[in-house]
């Protein structure tokens, strides 16, 4: 696997995070190298948006550290973890659903066309990007004007990932990004991971679908009651196993040996 | 993946042409002046309604509308309201009533004074709304009432009396004041009178003048700041962020675009709006009365609302706001010209409001996939 060759751009050791007596995250280590899908499941409630929100600038951990291309790093606010090229796709707050698909992907990054000592937003340039970078995910646009309501979930899915990789991100999170779509719409936003992860991107794929999971996952931890169970490489673990440790299970004495000694 | 650039969806239906022209936000209030226009042409087409007096006076009044309306357009794609745009219109026109003739400073420093004044109070609403979350909604109420009772407490305390003339004297010879209460484009008027293409004055001092002299500064104000805010609203980054504060401010956010400015801003600029509409508004009559302003707030939402503008924010067209207080300013001055009882212009109001948004709230559908 050629991403193993790599070494991670994004490697968090040891997180803990404290929200006053209660423990979100109690020592999570998870790294994410270029190329490669690493999928972080867990349960409801397990720790995966806390933990995904330390990752990606929005909290700052309690304790423990995180390392950028293997510089320590400090996050002061999103727009830090942003610029350095961590890009967190969120579930439910990817787009707004009244605004063109073109001034949803510039949002915050409009190209600007000076005329004079004005400038104006540069539209026919925003409209042929969006509408190139969408074509390169799969998806014909009607118009680079169509609000982004009249698409599908998953195709705001793809809207918001292509954004992301468009201005340069390194690593992709995506916060269970399939969680409420239907079938085919899963398979396009999975087949979108999987070219996203062939451009070089590493992607965190959140989920807490195991099948999802298993078709593009190339490791895959678990987030249990604010702790990492493992991390198992593709080959190693089988749906039933993972499915398992997700429910934090009873069987987890026995899964250790099929962990390959990561517990 | 096929490699052609043109792959047709085969699930999205052709549209034609006049379909992609008329689904536009502004189609309800199109439709609503058109109606409105047509209505007036048949039942007061000879009452001098269209003559050039007639068209001054209802241009005049839709004018002040749109001043207003501009600037509640541009805070509610922001995603906010503000109802202490009446009060502020009146406090706005006392504070420069009494600065100028009452303490008898130049009339030029008492109206950017009052615009300093009040765009810092449009600015404390905005702040006041970003930083505790309130809504809107309650914010400005409290300014609605702060504002309106402080307009009536000092002239009282100053002048004991609610009215304070005497401004238009102290206007004479004054640079800025002819900014807000002049008139533009007289030789224009002047020439059409000579071609006999409008009335002139048959007796009295001015015989021999056109009965319409010049633009009004408030038209060719209204004409600007609708101008300026649509470019502004649909073709800057700026824009954008007004849209994305109003549509979704955490996503917004999340992109970086710094949504408390621009809400602020937004306050600033409808305060801003408020007070050249006061200004105008003390120029023309001379005076400030305590009473100025009242209800406005609403008249302004409302034109807003017949121009497509969604109430919670994120959509909205300028040009749709001002087509609305086109509506109102006809409407209003129509009724009288057509000799209908003026209390039938709130019905004719409702009526037109009521149609207007069940055809934008359709049409928005069509544009926004909203279910």
């Amino acid at each position: 696997m050629s991403s193993f060759d790599h070494n991670p751009i994004v490697e968090m050791r040891n997180i803990e995070k404290h929200f006053g007596p209660v423990i979100a995250l109690n020592g999570v280590s998870f790294d994410i190298r270029p190329g490669e899908c690493h999928c972080l499941l867990g349960d409801n409630g397990a720790g995966k948006s806390t933990f995904i929100k330390t990752m990606s600038g929005v909290h700052k951990p309690t304790r423990g550290d995180i390392f950028f291309e293997g510089q320590r790093m400090d996050f002061a606010s999103p727009r830090d973890a942003m610029e350095a090229g961590i890009a967190t796709v969120y579930q439910d707050l990817a787009m707004i659903p009244l605004m063109s698909v073109t001034r949803n992907f510039w949002m915050g990054r409009e190209p600007i066309k000076r005329v004079g000592p004005f400038s104006f937003m540069d539209f026919s340039k925003a409209n042929d990007v969006t509408m190139e970078e969408m074509r390169k995910m799969g998806i014909n646009l009607r118009s680079p004007d169509q609000a982004v309501g009249t698409l599908s979930g998953g195709e705001r899915q793809t809207v918001a990932i292509a954004r992301a990789v468009y201005f340069g991100a390194k690593v992709l999170i995506l916060d269970e990004p399939t969680s409420a779509l239907g079938v085919r719409q899963t398979a396009n936003v999975l087949a979108t991971i999987d070219k996203v992860r062939k451009a070089g991107i590493g992607v965190v794929f959140i989920t807490h679908n195991v099948r999802h999971a298993m078709a593009v996952g190339d490791r895959f931890t678990v987030l249990n009651r604010g702790k990492t169970l493992g991390t198992a490489q593709r080959g190693q673990i089988t749906p039933e196993e993972l499915q398992d440790l997700m429910a934090g299970g009873q069987e987890l004495v026995a899964l250790e040996g099929s962990l390959g000694g990561t517990v | 993946m096929s490699s052609t650039g043109a792959t047709v969806d085969e699930r999205i239906k052709e549209t034609s042409k006049l379909r992609k022209a008329l689904i536009r936000p502004e189609l309800g209030a199109i439709v609503g002046t058109i109606a409105v226009f047509l209505f007036f042409i048949i039942f007061a087409g000879d009452s001098g309604m269209f003559n050039a007096q007639g068209v001054m006076n209802w241009s005049t009044v839709s004018a002040q509308f749109v001043i207003i309306a501009v600037g509640a357009c541009m805070l509610m794609i922001a995603g906010e309201f503000d109802l202490s745009v009446g009060s502020m219109i009146g406090f706005a026109g006392m504070s420069i009533a009494i600065f100028s003739v009452t303490l008898g400073w130049p009339v030029w420093f008492a109206i950017l004074l009052t615009f300093a004044i009040c765009i810092a109070i449009g600015a404390l609403n905005g702040v006041i709304v970003v930083r505790t979350g309130l809504p809107s909604f309650i914010v400005t109420l409290a300014f609605l009432f702060i504002l309106r009772g402080f307009t009536i407490f000092f002239p009282q305390l100053i002048e004991r009396r609610t009215i304070i003339g005497g401004i238009a004297e102290r206007a004479a010879g004054d640079w800025l004041a002819p900014v807000f209460g002049g008139k533009v484009g007289g030789f224009f008027f002047d020439w059409l009178a000579s071609q006999g293409l409008i009335a002139v004055f048959e007796r009295g001092t001015r015989a021999g003048e056109p009965i319409v002299n010049g633009i009004p500064m408030l038209i060719v104000w209204a004409l600007g700041l609708m101008i300026v805010a649509h470019i502004v609203l649909t073709r800057t980054r700026f824009g954008n962020w007004v849209f994305a504060a109003g549509g979704d401010a955490q996503a917004a956010r999340y992109v970086g675009v710094p949504v408390a400015r621009v809400k602020i801003l937004m306050f600033m600029f409808t305060a801003f709006c408020a007070t050249v509409f006061a200004t105008c508004q003390v120029m023309e009559f001379g005076s400030a009365g305590a009473d100025r302003g009242l209800l406005k707030e609403f008249e302004a939402i409302i034109a807003v609302v017949i121009g497509g503008a969604l109430l919670t924010g994120g959509y909205g067209s300028v040009i749709g706001a001002a087509l609305g207080a086109l509506i109102f300013g006809v409407v209003q001055q129509g009724l009288f010209f057509a000799g209908v009882e003026s209390s039938l212009f709130r019905v004719f109001l409702g009526v037109i409001l009521l149609f207007a948004v069940i055809l934008n709230t359709y049409i928005r559908r069509i544009i926004t996939g909203e279910r």
